[in-house]
């Protein structure tokens, strides 16, 4: 039976294109020839959006862009809207917003572990992984009364102090994680079929890796030391002490390693800004009506799925003039046929889950 | 005992017992599927209907029978009716063979707890688990549906690849019983006082896994792999006649435990025979012992299931290939000579 040159039809309708994803293959038989991902079944028109509301207004529906990791794009957000309009947050609401975001970026990696082992049928990993990202959104929930679209940091600051029950609640949370990051590892590093599944899969040499623009942990899986947390450290990251892992051969199974080993980085980096919290104001003065003099700035952060930035550019009202989003997860996007091409059509799904992308800032 | 009775009535029942006995089984093994899975990544699963929620896949087949019956347009009525009717007949029939028990003695009839005693039952067993792989194909290809039908061809070169280590292995414990029938191979385990399973330690490892592999169960489910092919072969498949895909599974699993039990665990014998003070193991019945076997391996079945990854289509052909066949290969090599000194 001839089965060359087929065209696959991968989704929007499928378990695992994470969301509303298509992918039109050419395979020849199980190899992948092409891969073209076809994207905007949630485009909400965000950016044009944006240009009809005032600064403060804009902060919750950026909690849907990537929707695994609300407080990331808030921060993001908010740094940039500080840096036109010249805010300086203090210190207490920078360590408070690392807290947050560092917590973010654990729920995140976590949910990640969990849906890339089930592409690769190890369904078990997949209630772990939730089991433990469930506390981390009960955290959430304690502090600002959101789990998934938590709109937990505003421009100025953060809408709420962390007070003493929240903290060791926090820490609590935190000792919780690595027994359950233990049981995943344990199922999967040296797993002989999990390895044959990962190990030269999806492979991207460092070089190319920066040709596509790719950041965040498929970067550094790929040996590029890369971390805007260590780069160009932003609210107040400068002060903690942390290591930024990397990866030697770029293929699935590093990146699940620098992942599983940023989970680990992360509960540092909290359990120090926990530590060192300093006692004053968590939150800036910031005028009810947010009127910002015209100009343009560019501000990113280290989100969990890369390097994520706004440019906002003013025009003295309180409403922008103009938004323009750098997703990670568009731009590592492109790298997927490169990773594809050659692999068998069972790695696209494999490989597709590593790259960890999140529709919402895909389509925007 | 009256003639109508004992040529008539019993025959009877046993074919409704052949028939039940697997559908009871297929239902208790939904629910403990589910169930041990459940609590093995910590969760509850069903355990609202009935008791702990055994009769959760009652009230599933309840749904599936009032589902609406989609055939795709496109799709070979004939064909792609006829294969979940082939791929349930099959997996049923094999168990006319299989030998649930010691025969029972009522007065001086003797009632038999298997339908047919042949001298090549094994053989039919394997010829009628076989002839499931065409129900796959044939649901597979009449769907007229890209991802049915790559499940499809994945699954004939899978089950046709397992076959063979299957195939050498059932012959090493033939070499060693010196018979093809199931109830005669259990007798002998019986004379030896010891289970096969012990004597040929890689033949039941390499059936055991192509077991696993044959009924397209993880990590080997490569046909029905969820995140790669949807569903799979049955993709197109809706109401009952996707039930059907979905019990044969079950039943396949069945069998493949039996099978494992009765070559390999001595069937329905009670464990440790020769030691004295254990001597009240016999008087549990046999048809007990079959069950807990099977029930050891059923649950083997899910704890894989919950554990392992999925493997990728080339290296599980590469995993038969060049480690079950010359591994089976050998070994029944090594059976033929210690048999033949013997």
């Amino acid at each position: 039976m001839a089965f060359k040159d087929i065209e696959l039809n991968m989704g929007p309708q499928h378990p695992s294109t994470h969301g509303v994803l298509r992918l039109k293959l050419t395979v020849d038989n199980e190899v992948v020839l092409k891969v073209e991902p076809v994207i905007g079944y949630l485009h909400r028109g965000m950016e044009k959006l944006w240009e009809n509301l005032t600064y403060t207004q804009i902060v919750p529906l950026t909690d849907r862009l990537d929707y695994l990791a609300a407080l990331s794009n808030n921060l993001a957000f908010a740094l940039t809207v500080e840096k036109l309009a010249g805010i300086e947050v203090p210190k207490r609401g920078r360590y408070i917003r690392i807290v947050l975001a560092e917590l973010q970026r654990l729920a995140s990696h976590l949910a990640w572990a969990g849906f890339m082992a089930n592409d690769i049928g190890a369904m078990s990993v997949l209630l772990y992984g939730f089991e433990a990202r469930e506390d981390i959104l009960d955290v959430f929930e304690e502090y600002i009364g959101a789990r998934l679209t938590v709109h937990g940091i505003r421009i100025g600051g953060v809408p709420r102090d962390l007070d003493e029950a929240l903290v060791s609640r926090i820490r609590g949370v935190l000792s919780g994680i690595p027994r359950r990051l233990k049981d995943i590892r344990a199922l999967l590093d040296e797993n002989r079929i999990w390895k044959q599944r990962t190990v030269g899969i999806g492979l991207i040499s460092a070089a190319e890796a920066l040709d596509f623009g790719l950041t965040g942990p498929a970067l550094r899986a790929s040996g590029v030391n890369w971390d805007l947390r260590k780069s160009i450290p932003y609210s107040s990251y400068d002060e903690m002490d942390f290591d930024v892992p990397l990866g030697s051969r770029g293929d699935v199974y590093d990146r699940y390693l620098v992942r599983m080993a940023e989970i680990e980085q992360s509960i540092r980096i909290v359990n120090q800004a926990l530590d060192k919290l300093p006692p004053g104001e968590f939150m800036a003065k910031v005028p009810r009506v947010l009127k910002i003099a015209p100009g343009q700035v560019f501000q990113t952060i280290e989100a969990p799925k890369g390097v994520l930035g706004f440019t906002i550019k003013s025009n003295g009202t309180d409403k922008p003039e103009r938004v323009k989003m750098k997703s990670p997860s568009f731009i590592n996007l492109q790298s997927l046929e490169h990773m594809c091409r050659g692999n068998l059509f069972s790695d696209v799904v494999g490989i597709l889950g590593s790259m960890d992308i999140v529709l919402g800032e895909i389509d925007k | 005992m009256s003639p109508a009775v004992s040529d008539f009535v019993i025959p009877v029942a046993k074919i409704a017992a052949v028939i039940l006995y697997p559908m009871v089984m297929v239902v208790v093994m939904i629910w403990l599927e589910r169930r041990v899975v459940a609590l093995i990544q910590g969760r509850l699963g069903p355990n609202r209907v009935g008791f702990q929620g055994i009769l959760q896949p009652v009230a599933d087949a309840v749904k599936l029978f009032f589902k609406e019956d989609i055939i795709p347009r496109q799709a070979d009525k004939l064909l792609f009716n006829l294969a979940p009717i082939l791929v349930m007949f099959s997996s049923l029939l094999a168990f006319c063979f299989v030998p649930l028990g010691e025969p029972l003695r009522i007065g001086s009839y003797t009632l038999t707890l298997w339908i047919a005693e042949s001298p090549v039952g094994l053989l039919i067993v394997l010829g009628l688990s076989s002839i499931s792989v065409f129900g796959v194909i044939f649901g597979g290809w009449a769907s007229n549906s890209k991802y049915p039908l790559m499940g499809a061809l994945r699954s004939v070169v899978q089950v046709l690849s397992y076959e063979i280590p299957t195939g050498l292995t059932v012959l090493s414990v033939v070499f060693f019983a010196r018979s093809m029938d199931m109830v005669e191979i259990v007798r002998r385990q019986e004379a030896a006082h010891i289970w096969y399973g012990f004597m040929l330690p890689v033949s039941f490892v390499v059936f055991w896994i192509s077991a696993v592999a044959e009924t397209n169960r993880a990590p080997f489910d490569l046909p029905e792999a969820e995140s790669e092919l949807v569903a799979g072969y049955h993709t197109e498949y809706s109401g009952m006649k996707f039930a059907y895909f979905y019990m044969a599974e079950y039943t396949h699993m069945v069998l493949a435990s039996s099978l494992v039990v009765i070559l390999f665990f001595g069937g329905w014998l009670p464990p440790f025979p020769g030691v004295k003070f254990l001597a009240f193991l016999h008087a549990v019945p046999g048809f007990v012992w079959y069950l807990i076997k099977i029930m050891f391996f059923l649950y083997l079945y899910v704890w894989i299931r919950a554990t392992f990854p999925r493997y990728r289509f080339d290296s599980l052909i590469k995993l038969v290939w060049k480690w079950l066949i010359p591994l089976s290969l050998i070994n029944l090599l090594a059976v033929v000579a210690v048999r033949y000194l013997l």
